[in-house]
């Protein structure tokens, strides 16, 4: 693809992306295209580089080699249209959600208690609960996550393993979550070790081994591999 | 220019609202504080004649101390959920950050030689022979000084292994020319010998040197992995 | 005919030095200190080839930084350009040359010495391109580390001899390379213990911190001193010609050797990060790999 059709407003594009740790490559050479306002989800053992994809495309890891387009834009200059989550709850134990969210919304400019809210509510949380976040459970704690990464009405959502250490009712909840942002226009990208809470909802399953992306299904069953 | 200073200061209310809630470092370092003056009372005899010579160097390496062990927690809340990265993927502009967490760490710090100076004017029964009020500038822009470098070079050493002890091998050597002259204007204030203005314009300095180099390349440290 | 450069130059170094050596020991005995003083032909140069080699290091490290962004670097490009151009005038300036004249410089000298400056940043950024910056940033710490560390031994045992102490404090010349020695240690320790991807980025900003700090504490010392007497190692006052010349010659031998070991050490950094390169890349297929791994020494650069 020409530099222009890899700057096309409407998809991701990761162009020959390696990324090296010293010996160890994570990624060794990876090329794709995402369709924006979809949802994919990646896939592979650990050690794939599933997580360094994901951080690269996020901006928070730099590519020893290999661009990354965002809806045209480099990841640090599309900033606003990501909405990160990983495993680690990015959020602060002592103050409670809202206390959260709001300093979060600061980052990005948004003043006032309403978009704050309104993100806790989406996630089926209650913006007045007053203790402290590392109080919660892992599943709210998950949500209020998620709450922090859509608060500023990003694109574009990048969630690191969202769904482990929570039990499986959160966990379907969650997903019902992703799937009705994704219904409303949002790109999701879900790494993640259970396709199986992803199966009819994901719109594409990316599957990582050593650093590459080896397969592209349109289901959680996988030919070679067997079902995962 | 407006969103740097606005996010700084919410920054800045969130830590200190954090570190009030916990109470984690506070309680510890003002503990610690305590216990250096104490080992240096018992180290340098404070009825000597030449006490009022050395207290100046005392009194700062408590200070350095100190002010090392709170810097070294600096960072620590947002590595505890790595909420470093949340700020990293927002657009909020790195330097906000450097500077909340500089400011906080200076009040910190500062609250800390509030507790100890008294302890060592009791203890070595200091009395300035100089002019009393250049202490301040002294101890202000001796603190600022130790305080930009230190919170740069703790965002630094989070990429290390050996965190705690890259801080201060980092910050020491730079601090140096600092160090001296917070010692020699110290002691010059107290004993009356000397002018300590040459050090206090060296501090002054050596200040905006350094807050320039860490405003400058705090974005590149912010964003190494 | 490139793999022949190396030996010869160290056949040419080893001479050299040998040839210093001589003339070291035959200098003039000098009246006050007697033979103790012949060290002066070791820690001067040496002191020279640190300051030199740590110059290097900066100027690397600062077109390294400069290089992250276009914006940076064309910033860094027109600062440079006018501390330059502010120098050159500043030499012409009335109170200035008063003050050069005093010292005995001549202000189109001195412009001219600022000048090498900007030069020498824009001649290091165009020999180096890219991460070889990085290389000579590495190399010319460590070496310079080595040359420093060995001043700060013969300082010593020079002071001793002859004015009956190890150590003066207030010596604004050892005290000021005890404090470089330290700041490019921690240097290199940062670059031994980071575990992060960018350990280059934050090593460049660490020189940038030290090169800033070095003339701070020359002052913070050199006005210490002024209140507090001290006495001084190294002697000031004039040189013999003959001593001078002596001088002049080890540090042109120390200067050859430096270069040699420097080649040696940007040699094996080279090719250490292919290796890694490699090793990393070996899943990728032949083709791929093959292209960035071969390793004759006497290969062209890239």
């Amino acid at each position: 693809m020409t530099e222009a059709q890899l700057q096309n407003p409407s998809i991701i594009s990761v162009s020959n992306v390696i990324k090296r740790f010293g010996r160890f490559a994570a990624l060794r050479g990876v090329s794709a295209e995402f369709d924006a306002g979809r949802f994919h989800a990646i896939l592979g053992d650990n050690g794939a580089g599933k997580t360094t994809l994901l951080r690269t495309i996020a901006g928070l890891a730099q590519p020893t080699e290999g661009k990354i387009w965002i809806f045209g834009k480099s990841p640090a200059e599309a900033c606003r249209d990501i909405g990160y989550m990983a495993h680690p709850s990015l959020l602060y134990d002592e103050m409670s959600g809202m206390e959260n969210l709001r300093y979060f919304a600061q980052l990005y400019g948004i003043a006032g208690d309403a978009k704050c809210e309104e993100a806790i509510r989406a996630v089926r949380l209650d913006p007045e609960l007053t203790r402290g976040v590392g109080q919660y459970s892992q599943g709210m704690r998950q949500r209020m996550s998620l709450a922090r990464a859509i608060l500023h009405d990003p694109k574009m959502l990048l969630l690191d393993e969202p769904f482990s250490n929570v039990d499986v009712h959160s966990a379907r909840e969650m997903v019902g979550l992703l799937k009705g942002m994704r219904d409303a226009g949002k790109t999701i990208f879900v790494v993640t070790h259970q396709a199986m809470l992803l199966d009819g909802v994901a719109d594409e399953f990316v599957w990582m081994e050593s650093g590459q992306i080896v397969d592209r299904t349109a289901s959680a069953a996988r030919e070679h591999g067997g079902v995962r | 220019m407006n969103s740097l200073w606005t996010l700084t200061w919410s920054t800045l209310v969130k830590d200190i609202r954090l570190e009030w809630r916990s109470k984690d470092a506070l309680n510890a370092m003002l503990f610690f504080s305590l216990q250096v003056v104490v080992i240096f009372v018992f180290s340098f005899d404070p009825l000597a004649e030449e006490s009022r010579h050395i207290v100046g160097g005392l009194v700062w390496i408590a200070f350095l101390f100190a002010a090392v062990v709170a810097l070294n927690q600096t960072w620590a809340r947002e590595l505890r959920n790595q909420v470093l990265d949340a700020y990293r993927v927002s657009p909020a502009p790195a330097n906000a950050l450097f500077l909340a967490k500089a400011v906080g760490n200076f009040l910190f710090v500062v609250v800390l030689q509030g507790l100890m100076v008294p302890l060592f004017v009791v203890f070595y029964n200091l009395r300035a022979l100089g002019p009393a009020w250049q202490l301040i500038p002294i101890a202000l822009l001796g603190t600022w000084a130790l305080v930009v470098n230190g919170t740069f070079f703790a965002a630094m050493s989070l990429r290390t292994r050996s965190r705690e002890i890259m801080l201060p091998l980092l910050l020491f050597p730079i601090s140096i020319p600092a160090v001296i002259a917070m010692v020699a204007g110290t002691t010059a204030v107290l004993t009356g010998e000397n002018s300590a203005h040459f050090y206090i314009v060296l501090l002054l300095t050596y200040d905006v040197v350094f807050t320039t180099a860490c405003l400058g390349l705090f974005e590149t440290v912010l964003h190494a992995e | 005919m490139k793999p022949l450069i190396f030996p010869i130059l160290s056949i040419v170094t080893v001479a050299a030095l040998a040839y210093a050596l001589i003339q070291a020991m035959n200098a003039p005995t000098d009246a006050l200190q007697g033979d103790v003083y012949r060290i002066i032909y070791y820690h001067v140069p040496s002191a020279w080839t640190a300051f030199l080699l740590f110059a290097i290091n900066f100027v690397a490290s600062v077109n390294y930084l400069a290089r992250a962004t276009p914006s940076r670097q064309a910033a860094v490009k027109w600062v440079v350009i006018g501390l330059g151009i502010v120098g050159i005038i500043a030499c012409f300036l009335p109170q200035v040359q008063k003050q050069l004249t005093s010292y005995g410089m001549r202000p189109s000298a001195m412009a001219t010495t600022v000048l090498l400056i900007p030069a020498f940043y824009f001649l290091v950024g165009w020999l180096f391109p890219g991460d070889k910056l990085d290389m000579l940033a590495v190399t010319a710490a460590e070496v310079g580390v080595v040359f420093c560390t060995i001043v700060l031994v013969t300082g010593p045992i020079w002071a001793r001899p002859v004015w009956g102490i190890w150590w003066a404090p207030g010596d604004i010349r050892l005290t000021s390379t005890l404090v470089m020695w330290l700041i490019y240690v921690s240097y290199l320790v940062l670059r031994r213990f980071s575990s992060s991807a960018q350990t280059q980025m934050l090593a460049a900003a660490l020189a940038v911190f030290g090169a800033l700090d070095v003339p701070l504490v020359y002052f913070s010392i050199w006005f210490f001193r002024t209140q507090h007497p001290q006495p001084v190692i190294g002697g000031g006052g004039t040189m013999d010609p003959r001593m001078l010349h002596v001088l002049l010659i080890n540090w042109m031998a120390f200067l050859l050797f430096t270069f040699l070991v420097c080649w040696s050490r940007f040699r094996l950094e080279m090719l250490h990060r292919e290796v890694e390169q490699a090793h990393a890349m070996e899943s990728m297929g032949g083709a791929r790999a093959s292209s960035k791994t071969s390793l004759p020494l006497g290969r062209s650069s890239q």
